[in-house]
């Protein structure tokens, strides 16, 4: 067992883990972050993306030893005070989701996009969401999303 | 799925590194960025003893100017490549081909060193490397030595990079004011090429003064197309067809569900002249 100390959406947890514990099992099974889910088994699909340091990952793809001493965000750790992020509102208000399965892998992919590139072209958001699979939406209400969510950030930025 | 128990190391020197994995001779297994070295843990693939996390050595992070090159550090996250400006100016190429690896959360945590080190034949960065004539530089319990890219690759997944050795950096010999393009064919979004070729040119009066070209997944290691590279020099953007005819010379492509060997070797011809054409173009 190793001991890591990961902040996971603003807490700090200190656990013992296996070495071969990958991050969305940390996250979902000791931390109890169920809003990251897992959707494959070739780290393709995008479902259990999360923040590290700021940045988008796969949890599949990442061992939990490797984020001690770094910090996590998950889906649940976007509302602040009970309210939505504009991420989260742009889902919901654009229809972007059917089962939701999906939903909190392109989430949390789609605000990692609006930070590298706060007004992306239709095509951007396409290609920036490419590593994220949705096997119900046919992606367009998405792609609305994501737009939407860019365009408020644009009204508030002015 | 989850990988088989191992023990977890993360030095914090090279030479720390380079210690462990002397010590665990044949048991250990380097991890990088993670994205090939886990699912194949998670499949199963290797059950290694040990796992030797790089992640925590800070020296082998980042981009230099090394005067008339630039330096990679092995453990750059490809997204920290595609966004440095040095790589940008005078490395474009390697730029070009990054921006088509994987997805954007790979990208966040693959690393170029860990790419050639795996030394996928379909992989994105061997071609362009192998095009800029990049310098690896290795280093073992015997000290370091410097590998031109054209030795470095041996074979599928087979690297000059031997047991108990690191890749610590990736020198690319400035190209400076080149134009340069990365061809990727595929089916859909977020596969790995089934053939690509990486340009880069240097031009001069409208015509090429000099060409470079890399090919990806045209045999079991990246190649580079040298008739081509020849019969470019003079060209001008209207006259590059006949140049690039040669690409498949030399090759030996895999046949598989994207396509069969002769198919391939006919599309390379055609994404070379395209990546030649754009790379004309800046
Ligand atoms: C869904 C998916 C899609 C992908 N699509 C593409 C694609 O389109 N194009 C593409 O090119 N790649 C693709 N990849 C692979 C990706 O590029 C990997 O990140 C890369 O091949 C490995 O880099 P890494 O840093 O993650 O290395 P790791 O996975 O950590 O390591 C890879 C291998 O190299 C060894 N190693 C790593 N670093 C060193 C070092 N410094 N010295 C000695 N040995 C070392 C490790 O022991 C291991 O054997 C994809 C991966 C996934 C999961
Ligand atoms: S569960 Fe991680 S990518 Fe599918
Ligand atoms: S909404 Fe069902 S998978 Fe995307």
């Amino acid at each position: 067992m190793t001991r890591i100390s990961v902040t996971v959406d603003g807490v700090s947890y200190t656990d013992e883990v296996e070495p071969r514990t990958l991050l969305v099992h940390y996250l979902r099974e000791v931390v109890g972050k169920v809003g990251t889910v897992v959707g494959c088994d070739t780290s393709n699909c995008g479902a259990c993306t999360v923040h590290l340091d700021g940045r988008s990952v796969k949890s599949c793809n990442v061992l939990a030893v490797q984020a001690d001493g770094h910090e996590v965000t998950t889906i649940e750790g976007l509302a602040t005070n009970g309210e939505l992020h504009p991420m989260q509102a742009a889902f919901h208000d654009n229809h972007a989701l059917q089962c939701g399965y999906c939903t909190p892998g392109m989430i949390m992919q789609a605000v990692d996009l609006l930070r590298e590139n706060p007004h992306p072209t239709e095509d951007e958001i396409r290609q920036g969401m490419e590593g994220n699979l949705c096997r119900c939406t046919g992606y367009h209400n998405i792609v609305k999303a994501v737009a939407a969510a860019a365009g408020a950030s644009e009204r508030s930025d002015a | 799925m989850i990988p088989a128990a191992f023990d977890y190391v993360a030095p914090t020197s090279l030479d720390e590194a380079l210690s462990v994995l002397a010590e665990a001779g044949d048991d250990a297994k380097v991890l990088a960025g993670g994205q090939s070295l886990l699912p194949i843990l998670r499949m199963r693939l290797n059950a290694p003893e040990k796992v030797v996390d790089l992640g925590r050595i800070e020296a082998l992070r980042g981009v230099r100017d090394g005067g008339d090159h630039v330096a990679i550090g092995a453990m750059t996250p490809y997204a920290d490549v595609l966004g440095d400006a040095l790589v940008r100016e005078h490395a474009g190429l390697l730029a070009r081909a990054v921006e088509t690896v994987a997805d954007p959360q790979i990208r966040h945590r693959g690393t170029v060193g860990g790419a050639l080190v795996h030394a996928d034949p379909a992989g994105d960065v061997g071609a362009p490397v192998l095009a800029l004539d990049a310098t690896m530089v290795v280093v073992g319990p015997g000290g370091e030595r410097t590998v031109p890219a054209g030795e470095f690759f041996r074979d599928l997944f087979e690297t000059a990079v031997g047991d108990g050795e690191l890749l610590t950096e990736i020198r690319i010999p400035k190209h400076t004011g080149w134009g340069s393009a990365y061809e990727k064919f595929v089916r859909v979004s977020h596969q790995w090429s089934i053939v690509a070729v990486a340009a880069t040119v240097r031009v001069e009066g409208g015509s090429i003064a000099e060409a470079k070209v890399g090919l990806t997944n045209m045999g079991s290691t990246p190649l580079r197309a040298t008739a081509v590279e020849q019969a470019l020099v003079g060209s001008s953007a209207s006259a590059l067809a006949d140049a690039c005819a040669a690409a498949a010379d030399g090759t030996n492509p895999p046949s598989d569900l994207n396509g069969d060997a002769d198919y391939r070797r006919h599309l390379v011809t055609v994404l070379t002249r395209r990546a030649v054409q754009k790379a004309m173009e800046g």
